[in-house]
């Protein structure tokens, strides 16, 4: 087979690109950047592989391709954490813990005490917690150079460039997975914005990802180790915008403070905006024009859902087999 | 039928556009419920960036009147500049004025509210004011130049149904002629339908609807609600009464012993 090009090296080009690398393709990489940076959503994921709480507002292709992530993460970077993930809410807010318990599986209840036993630095604030043992996480950053370490040790080239998916189609298999930038080209994407703030804070430990349902201001942390953690995120349609809001870093801050007052004392070391591309059902979808193989729509699910979109693209190209999220419709 | 500022509704739901699992399970719900308003929430933060848009023409591709609100503002000049930004966005000359005055309950601040209302309708827009069912307040609001009032059923977002029914009954009958909308704080169907039994011409509601497991259908279950408890107030409904009173007759019923 001649070499495929894949435009974009985000989180949906490298897992496309490893996926048919693995399959024998020879592959080459374009982006307008050289390396991984803050112009990308990746950058800014939190990286939980948590496809059973994303059950609470995703449909049910997120939670079924979500479960191939965290054993493919684990077997190409290496970067896994395996400690499940806990779900906690503010005694007044308790009704929305039990609505996520209800539209959720993959979970049992746990107690004060347990949740005290899994993460001391929680304390005794929350009375009843959700702990959903077959999640994981990962250091999205560490994991994305990992692969892209891997591709480039298999021989796969890297270009930096602003391409133009449509020209590199006409002389070859050419995959545009450039998110939200293809907006242009992809009239029914759209951008929604996310914020997230890095933190420095040595006084707490926490093993797993922790969700703080909130009716408002629902809050997620992700520990990256060494006192650090990745404090995300606010979804908002509608809004878009090159910097973080005021209120949004005052409500994730309050969320943060809520979780553990020691918050109060962290350093924030990044604060982040990004514009998720996603289409109107928040499903990826695969569109295919001749030569030109679309890869789109990962919403807030890149790290979760690429796995299995990359895999359907090696299915499509080397057995003609049409993947799941195939969209016809459009051309 | 009242008419909002002189359009005729095809049917007395408004449905809000936050919150929803995606936009598809939104416009499904529109679809499912065929609500005739849809409200949409601006920020100042908003901007005029193309990424922002995408979301706004969803909007406007669901082909229904658009009524968007003042979200979130918690002062005069915030809901003032909003409303400014949403004539561009969308349109419109109609706007839901929303000035918060307390963080817990998402209360009206009422004394902002009038003279946002002022201001705006100085301005040539048709206001739809958040309220309480406060008689006093109301009425300087219709001074102010609204001729629309949307008390709350409950605190937002707190699906607590009518709080207050004595004082809705009292705002139908203080107001006959006013377009009346029962906005916020609806849990269930059944106490939209309630509301419109009162006499009220309009549901507006998001959460009950975006955060259901099922929302188009739920949407649907309130749509159809809202057009029971209509005909029921259009029917006349009986007076309730503390003694049974047959609905058989018994004199000269047979006897058996």
């Amino acid at each position: 087979m001649n070499e495929i090009i894949i435009i974009g090296a985000g989180v949906a080009g490298l897992c496309v690109a490893r996926n048919l690398m693995d399959r024998g393709a020879k592959v080459t990489v374009v982006d307008r950047f050289e390396g991984a940076g803050p112009h990308a959503c990746s950058w800014w994921a939190g990286g939980m592989l948590a496809p059973f709480c994303e059950g609470e507002s995703a449909e049910e292709p997120v939670v079924r391709l979500g479960q191939e992530a965290a054993d493919w993460w684990a077997a190409k970077t290496q970067a896994v954490e395996r400690c499940g993930s806990l779900v906690v809410s503010p005694t007044r807010d308790r009704a929305d813990l039990a609505r996520f318990a209800r539209r959720t599986r993959g979970h049992r209840e746990v107690t004060v005490d347990e949740i005290t036993a899994m993460e001391p630095d929680l304390g005794t604030r929350f009375a009843k917690g959700l702990f959903f043992e077959d999640e994981a996480h990962l250091a999205p950053r560490t994991a994305l150079a990992r692969l892209r370490e891997g591709l480039a040790s298999d021989g796969a080239a890297f270009i930096q460039e602003d391409a133009n998916p449509d020209i590199y189609a006409q002389h070859g298999l050419t995959i545009d997975c450039r998110g939200y930038q293809a907006k242009r080209q992809i009239n029914d994407l759209r951008g929604v914005k996310g914020e997230m703030l890095v933190l420095s804070c040595p006084e707490v430990t926490l093993s797993r990802p922790v969700r703080m349902l909130h009716p408002r201001v629902p809050l997620y942390i992700v520990p990256r180790g060494d006192g650090v953690f990745m404090l995300g995120a606010t979804m908002v349609e509608g809004r878009a915008g090159k910097h973080v809001t005021a209120r949004a870093l005052l409500e994730l801050l309050s969320a943060a403070y809520a979780l553990n007052p020691a918050f109060g004392e962290a350093e924030v070391l990044e604060i982040g905006v990004d514009s998720r591309p996603a289409f109107a059902d928040n499903l990826p979808r695969i569109r295919r024009d001749g030569n030109l193989i679309r890869v789109n729509g990962l919403y807030r699910h890149g790290f979760l859902l690429a796995p299995a979109v990359g895999r359907m693209v090696a299915d499509l190209i080397f057995d003609n087999k049409r993947p799941e999220v195939m969209d016809e419709t459009a051309t | 039928m009242r008419d909002f500022y002189g359009t005729e509704l095809s049917n007395g739901l408004m449905l809000g556009t936050a919150q929803y699992p995606s936009p598809a399970v939104l416009a499904d719900a529109f679809k499912r419920s065929g609500a005739s308003v849809a409200t949409v929430s601006l920020r100042r933060e908003s901007g005029q960036d193309r990424a922002g848009q995408d979301f706004w023409q969803l909007i406007r591709d669901l082909g229904v009147h658009v009524l968007p609100n003042t979200a979130g503002c918690h002062s005069v000049k915030e809901a003032v500049s909003t409303a400014h930004m949403a004539r561009e966005v969308f349109a419109t000359k109609w706007i839901k004025l929303e000035v918060i005055g307390e963080e817990d309950t998402l209360q009206p601040d009422v004394f902002g509210l009038v003279e946002a209302a002022r201001i705006l309708t100085e301005d040539g827009f048709q206001v739809f004011p958040y309220t309480t069912e406060d008689l006093v307040v109301a009425d300087k609001l219709l001074q102010a130049g609204c001729e629309v009032l949307m008390p709350w059923g409950a605190p937002i977002g707190s699906g607590l149904g009518l709080n207050n029914i004595f004082g809705l009954r009292a705002m139908r009958a203080h107001f006959p002629d006013v377009p009346l909308v029962i906005d916020a704080g609806l849990g269930l169907p059944s106490q939209a339908a309630a509301a419109m039994e009162l006499g009220f011409d309009a549901i507006l509601l998001n959460t009950a609807v975006a955060k259901a497991g099922d929302p188009a259908l739920m949407a649907q279950a309130f749509a159809t609600a809202i057009s029971a408890g209509q005909m029921a107030h259009a029917a006349d409904p009986m007076e309730p009464r503390d003694m049974a009173a047959p609905s058989t007759p018994v004199i000269g019923k047979a006897f058996l012993e």
